[in-house]
This record gives structure tokens, C-alpha cells and sequence, in this order.
């Protein structure tokens, strides 16, 4: 579990960023350069899995006959304490500004990110 | 330095047994006409995608189905943005002296041509496919995020938006193209079903058959004189978990573009044509570009500021909430009927000036911003 890249987009319960050891900056999507700087060699990093609640919906109408059975579920932005954005599940009760944590649930087969809230 | 000379436009809705090259086809033929043009004073053409007909060259495609023999053509793609992406780029594509005569047609039999389900999952894939779309999210879902953070921000209520929804239907029930026909009010978008919150079955526009068409010259081919006169865009992001703000987007600085090109500010413009394919949508882009002040799109509805007899007439024809949206001729048929608001041609709807218009159109999550400025220089 110490791997720094394990990821839930690739199947293990985690959540990956990357940062920039020339500019500092941190984002979400995976790539092999610094999307501010161009620096080749950025960092892959784990998050805590920690944050707070930048947007959310409840989505009623799924897409899917398969995710239709999971309806309604809530999907929310969260802001990660690391300073990038990222989308997940949520609690459907969240409100904008809430602190968060992460835990893994299974969706359509697959672990996701789900945020619940925090004391913290 | 263009005109835009002809404009043609189906009715949207169900239209079963037509096919993207039926749609194409009959939009292109009425463009024509208005332009008072043949098939063969086509130089220029540019087309959109369709969603029910993918094909690589679909430019190509339609040269052949149609009949037409241009020196330039391709097919253009920008999401909800292309319609108004491409009248930018045959506009300086006749300036340029590249093309004399652009025809640029977009159809698509998008709600009789798929099942629902497919359309859905179609659109659903503007997100990114491996940290978003997993989580089952769906276009309203997207909008629905950005309307949460923009409401916590400006103080927006979902009565607000509502307003929104009721003064597109107003103006669709006068336009006899319009996809729907019945009369809705402020309580039954509030009533309608939930699809991703805040956004209810009305904030959302529907999805539908039909195809739209104009064709902009380097000079007048008829009677009218309506100009291009000055364009904009901006792109910033394409997924709504990338995007630089939820609060702040391109339209302003596009909307901006376009005014400073055409040498107007706001309080020239007449009538504004604004990409509504949701109810947050309107009143995003209405705030951002300083149509309505920050919070005040939904009031401003309300007290009939945006009516066909109002202080800037709006989306006349019913926009994509209510005429109907089939893809990229959805914010097509917004160009459409400012041509025949500033020609003098709309009929019950007409509103008493349109001298100066400006439209705006957006593609993915507000991910693409156009704008466009005409005069009429009759």
C-alpha cells in the first residue's frame, strides 16, 4: 500500500497526483510533463484523501440501464488538501464548504472515491 | 469584412424517418434560397458532426449527397460552441479572400435516431473517460455541479432559474417550429422531476431532431445587409474537474473580443442570442457578459426585460430550452432567427430593434466560448 501512484482510475484504493519539482505546481489528470511549466519530469504523489467540498449534485437520472439500480447517488468536486481538484461520490447530505475524508466503494464493479464527512 | 446573406432552419422535435443528410439537406436547401444562391456558387462549406452519424469526412459526405463542388471544406467540432466556431471561421475565411460564398449546415435526427439511453451516454462522454465518466455522471450532473458552487456564490434560487425556463417557452409558443408547444410557469419547473440537482426536467433542454443552415458571402446576394462585425472566443478547459473556476469562465473575455472587433459596447446591443442549454447556463453566460448584473438573470426574466417587447428581446424563438436542441444546429437555429429579427422577418415575434445583436455560444462545460457581433447596415 506504500506505492505513491496506486490509483482507483487503474483499480487499487488510493488516489494519485502529480506535482512539479521545477514550478510546484500540483494537478489532477495524469501526464508525463507539467501542464504550467512543461518541466518533463514531474512527481507522482499520494494523496491523503482528505478535503473539502467545492460543488456537488445529486444525480437522479443516471446514464446507464446498468447504473440505474445505484440511482440516486451524489457526485461531488472536491478541493484535496494537496491543492488539486478532483470529482468522487459523495454523501448526499454534503453541503459546499464541508470537510471530507475518502473511503473506496465498489460502483458498477469498480472501487471509486466516496467523500464522507469529517470532524476534523 | 462578411455578410451573412441566407439562413435556413427545419422545425425541431420529432421528426422520424429523417436522417443527418435529410436534415442537412433540407436546411441547406432553405439557406439558399434565402440567399438567393445555387448549389454552384458554393466555394465554401463547413458542417458540424452528428452524434447518430459519425463518419470521418462528413464534409465530403455531404459535398457528394448534396450536390456541391467547393474549393474548401471540412467539418468543424466544439460541442455546443461549433455552430457559432464555424460563422467565425467562414467569416474570415471570406475575408481572407479564401471563399466568396460559405454555406455552413449542421442535422442531426438526434432524439429519433438513437435510443434515449445512447444519446445520453453520447453527450456524457465530452467527460473525461478515465476520472470522471466512471463515476456515472451525466451532462445535466456536470451543470448541475457548476450550479451549485455559482448559486452558493451569486445567491441564485432555483426559482430563479425557473424564470429562465418560462420565458423560452413564452417566446417557443409563438414560433410554430418549436419543439414544444404547452405553456409552462415558474411552479412547474420548480414541480418538474429531478435529473442532477439543482437541475429539474425543465432547467434542461430536450433533445431533438433537426438541422439549421446559413451561408455568409463576401458580398450581398439579396436584399439584406447583414454584417459580421466582430468576433470572439476563448477556451480554458475541457473537463468541469479541470476547470480554472466554477464562478468565472470564458464568456466574458470572448463576449469582450467580439464588441472590441466590432467597435460596439453592451449598451449598443438590441438583441441577444445566448446558448441555453440549461437553465444555469443562461444565467451563467448573462451574468458573465454583463447582459443582467451578477444574481439579477432570473429577476430580470421575470419583470419581461428579456421578452420579445422588452428592453433586450432574448433567445426570441425559444432557444435550445424550448425550440429544441439537435446538436450543432441547436445553437445554429440562434443565428437563424436573429437573421430574421434584423431583416424584419419574425413575424409575431418581431421585436421593435435589432440593429446591433450579439450571440454567445458555449461547448462542453463551458469549456468553449464563440461570440459573435452583427450589424445591419440596410
Amino acid at each position: 500500500m506504500s506505492d505513491p501512484t496506486r490509483d482507483w482510475t487503474q483499480g487499487s484504493e488510493g488516489i494519485a497526483y502529480q506535482a512539479c519539482p521545477a514550478c510546484a505546481s500540483v494537478w489532477y489528470f495524469h501526464r508525463t510533463f507539467c501542464p504550467r511549466c512543461g518541466d518533463p519530469r514531474p512527481q507522482t504523489r499520494q494523496a491523503a484523501g482528505t478535503g473539502t467540498v467545492h460543488a456537488i449534485t445529486v444525480v437522479t437520472r443516471a446514464p446507464t440501464e446498468e447504473l440505474r439500480a445505484h440511482a440516486p447517488y451524489a457526485i461531488a468536486l472536491v478541493d484535496a488538501d494537496e491543492g488539486f481538484r478532483l470529482m468522487g461520490h459523495a454523501a448526499q447530505e454534503l453541503r459546499i464548504g464541508e470537510r471530507v475524508r475518502v473511503r473506496f466503494i465498489d460502483f458498477a464493479g469498480r472501487p471509486v472515491p466516496r467523500f464522507e464527512r469529517t470532524q476534523d | 469584412m462578411s455578410y451573412l446573406t441566407g439562413v435556413g432552419l427545419t422545425p425541431f422535435g420529432k421528426l422520424p424517418g429523417r436522417t443527418t443528410l435529410d436534415l442537412m439537406s433540407d436546411a441547406a436547401t432553405l439557406a439558399l434560397a434565402d440567399a438567393q444562391l445555387e448549389r454552384k456558387d458554393v466555394d465554401g462549406l463547413l458542417v458540424g458532426y452528428s452524434t447518430t452519424f459519425s463518419h470521418l469526412m462528413l464534409s465530403t459526405v455531404f459535398v457528394e449527397h448534396y450536390g456541391l463542388n467547393p474549393t474548401y471544406a471540412h467539418a468543424v467540432q466544439l460541442g455546443g460552441a461549433t455552430g457559432f466556431g464555424m460563422a467565425m471561421l467562414a467569416h474570415h475565411l471570406v475575408a481572407s479572400g479564401a471563399a466568396r460564398n460559405v454555406l455552413v449546415v449542421a442535422g442531426e435526427n438526434r432524439l429519433t435516431g438513437q435510443s434515449r439511453d445512447a444519446a445520453v451516454q453520447a453527450l456524457a462522454q465530452v467527460g473525461s473517460p478515465v476520472y470522471e465518466v466512471p463515476l456515472g455522471p451525466t451532462i445535466p450532473a456536470y451543470y448541475g455541479l457548476v450550479a451549485s458552487r455559482y448559486m452558493h456564490k451569486q445567491g441564485t434560487t432555483e426559482a430563479d432559474l425557473a424564470e429562465l425556463a418560462v420565458l423560452m417557452r413564452r417566446h417557443a409558443l409563438m414560433h410554430p417550429g418549436a419543439q414544444f408547444k404547452e405553456a409552462i410557469t415558474a411552479e412547474s419547473v420548480l414541480a418538474s422531476k429531478p435529473i442532477a440537482t439543482p437541475l429539474k426536467l425543465l432547467d434542461c433542454c430536450p433533445v431533438s431532431d433537426g438541422g439549421a443552415a446559413f451561408v455568409i458571402g463576401k458580398d450581398p446576394t439579396n436584399g439584406y445587409r447583414v454584417r459580421i462585425a466582430g468576433t470572439g472566443q476563448a477556451h480554458t478547459h475541457q473537463h468541469v474537474t479541470a476547470a480554472p473556476s466554477l464562478t468565472q469562465f470564458g464568456a466574458g473575455p470572448s463576449a469582450a473580443r467580439a464588441q472590441e472587433a466590432a467597435g460596439i459596447s453592451l449598451g449598443d446591443v438590441e438583441y441577444a442570442a445566448i446558448y441555453d442549454s440549461f437553465t444555469i447556463t443562461l444565467t451563467i453566460l448573462l451574468e458573465e457578459i454583463g447582459l443582467a448584473a451578477r444574481g439579477q438573470a432570473g429577476r430580470l426574466a421575470r419583470d419581461g426585460h428579456f421578452n420579445h417587447d422588452g428592453k433586450l428581446p432574448l433567445n426570441t424563438h425559444g432557444g435550445l430550452l424550448s425550440y429544441g436542441h439537435c446538436g450543432c444546429g441547436g445553437a445554429m437555429a440562434h443565428l437563424v432567427e436573429t437573421h430574421l429579427q434584423m431583416t424584419g422577418r419574425a413575424g409575431p415575434r418581431q421585436v421593435r430593434k435589432a440593429g446591433v445583436a450579439l450571440l454567445h455560444g458555449d461547448g462542453g462545460v463551458l469549456s468553449s466560448h464563440v461570440s459573435l457581433v452583427l450589424r445591419n447596415n440596410a
